[in-house]
């Protein structure tokens, strides 16, 4: 589903603080595949994803989607094989924008936008029944502005909005890092839960390494943009977290080190 | 005596900044541009009207060409602004500047043109004031009507994310480049379409009729949106809100002129009016912080618990 070969990145090159942010990224998805990425501060884990949606050019390397290069094409053009999920919650959804406006938006995405209505009745109807999915109550809010949501609520309406037409490849930035730990634990039992309803291919880049273990099908560490590490099958549901941090200090030499990784373990 | 009878000239000069505004909100308050390119733009408006109609061409082919050359202006900005990575606030005073050659040139190197109302007989004239005003009234609902149907289309919602917040408009499709261009040249198209409006109200054009647009069309924005903001939330009732904030500000200038301003004053009134208006929802909500401190820092403590 998707393929990555040979990815290099490098930040403000020649420059005092030039960044290697990813070093030579080889990686292949399979149909279906829900990697979880762990890794240390400043391993490229975020870079991964957001070369992955084209926010940034590459330096060399390819991405391919589906069999479809997409290594020149635009955020917002290849914006229709993904679905994507940020670690701000602000970042998702429209602010000024009511709930059901932020929806119907995202149901559009990759269709060309003229002049047919924004929003039509039946999806109204459809959006109700997505939204009671979430159980929080927001099918009552829909003409509310995603900015009077809390945190918790904009992240998971944003999940929402990105598994929206089941996306060929769902992209999730450590989406739960700026939740409380019950919310956090909502929106991590509702990704799981569309990912498998819609039989979704996953990328997701977490700080907690027992949720990189309890989620997905596959792990993939990370360390100074390079992949260390990568399990599968029943080798990764056996894994434990001091497991994952002695593998860590054997294969980079050093100390795992993420600061929020720290805190919540 | 004078205030009162001066009334209906006021509301009608508001209604034409107003549609002006119009323009200016769209970039402003949507777009979340600041565009200066619109002091240019409503000049050429003024200058494509009055050239074309006293060349005998047809006075509404003459608003619609009116409206075209905003449009171009607004391109200008649009691209200079997008493609070549200029600064709005930057792009629009490139604009603005070439704006002003271009207009001399389209008035043939006049400063300002004629536009006699006894050879021509166009229907927005101030020596017709009262149906003057039902024009423009009725130009202005219809604007907003179309403006209304245009933002509640998909292209209208791209064009609002693309305000909102760009990186959610471009993770869901959205080219924002693209739609900043569309939302500067649809605005520049209003304002040079009421340039026109005005040029002929006041029966000449001006080269110099736009300086400080941007100011007074900010301000029509800013009066509408703190005085009727809390109860129009209706997204016509907020253009509606604009145009109310364009006559409120006329109504005030006329005031002020009736009171003894010098007319020469009027822009450093207008921008000290600006100025208060766009500081008084800084300053209410440094006020609320102040008060609501506590509570917030007790609230934030237990949710976090």
């Amino acid at each position: 589903m998707l393929e990555v070969k040979g990815l290099y990145k490098t930040f403000n090159p020649g420059s005092v603080n030039e960044k290697k942010a990813l070093n030579g990224i080889d990686l292949t998805l399979n149909d279906g595949d829900f990697v979880t990425i762990i890794g240390g501060n400043g391993a490229g884990k975020s870079t991964l994803l957001n070369m992955v949606a084209g926010v940034y050019p590459v330096d060399a390397g390819s991405i391919t989607i589906d069999g479809i290069d997409v290594t020149k094409l635009s955020e917002h053009k290849r914006a229709k094989y993904l679905g994507r999920v940020f670690q701000d919650p602000m970042m998702g959804t429209a602010a000024d924008m009511w709930l059901e406006e932020n929806l119907a938006v995202a149901n559009r995405r990759g269709q060309f936008r003229g002049f047919g209505w924004a929003i039509s009745h039946n999806e109204r109807k459809e959006f109700k029944e997505m939204l009671q999915k979430l159980d929080l109550g927001l099918e009552n809010r829909m003409t509310t502005k995603v900015g009077l949501l809390s945190g918790g609520q904009r992240q998971a309406v944003t999940l929402l909005m990105a598994v929206m037409n089941n996306p060929k490849l769902l992209l999730l930035d450590e989406h739960t890092a700026a939740l409380d730990p019950k919310t956090a634990a909502n929106v991590l039992r509702l990704s799981d839960k569309f990912i498998e309803e819609g039989h979704l291919t996953a990328l997701m880049v977490t700080h907690n390494m027992r949720d990189a273990i309890a989620h997905g099908n596959r792990l993939i560490m990370m360390n100074e943009g390079r992949i260390i590490l990568d399990v599968k099958g029943e080798e990764k549901q056996k894994l434990t977290v001091e497991e994952l941090l002695n593998e860590f200090a054997k294969l980079s030499g050093s100390e795992f080190a993420n600061d929020r990784a720290l805190l919540a373990n | 005596m004078a205030f009162f009878n001066a009334m209906p000239g006021a509301i009608t000069q508001g209604i034409i900044w107003g549609i002006m505004a119009i323009g200016v909100f769209l970039t402003f308050k949507i777009l979340d541009v600041a565009d200066l390119s619109v002091d240019g733009s409503f000049a050429t408006g003024g200058a494509v009207l009055v050239v074309m109609v006293t060349a005998g061409q047809n006075l509404y082919l003459a608003m619609f060409c009116a409206f075209l050359a905003g449009c171009a202006a607004g391109l200008a900005t649009g691209i200079l602004h997008t493609k070549f990575g200029i600064p709005a606030i930057l792009a629009g005073i490139l604009t603005q500047l070439s704006l002003y050659s271009i207009n001399l040139r389209i008035q043939s190197d006049m400063a300002n043109l004629p536009l006699s109302y006894m050879n021509y007989h166009y229907p927005i004239t101030l020596r017709n004031i009262i149906p003057s005003l039902a024009i423009c009234g009725g130009v202005a609902i219809c604007l907003i009507a179309m403006l209304y149907w245009f933002f509640g289309t998909e292209l209208g919602h791209a064009l609002r994310v693309t305000g909102s917040n760009q990186s959610m408009a471009r993770a869901n499709g959205i080219n924002t480049d693209t739609n900043k261009i569309i939302g500067i040249v649809l605005s520049n198209g209003i304002v040079a379409l009421s340039g026109g409006m005005l040029s002929q109200y006041q029966g000449f054009c001006d080269v110099n009729m736009g300086r400080g647009a941007i100011v007074i069309g900010l301000a029509a924005v800013i009066i509408g949106d703190v005085i009727f903001g809390k109860i129009f939330q209706n997204f016509a009732l907020k253009l509606l809100a604009t145009v109310f904030g364009g006559i409120i500000y006329y109504i005030v200038i006329t005031l002020v002129l009736n009171m003894g301003m010098k007319a020469n004053d009027l822009k450093l009134f207008s921008a000290i009016v600006v100025a208060i208006f766009l500081a008084i929802p800084y300053w209410r909500n440094k006020l609320k912080q102040r008060f609501h401190k506590p509570q917030n820092a007790i609230k934030e403590a237990t949710d976090n618990a």
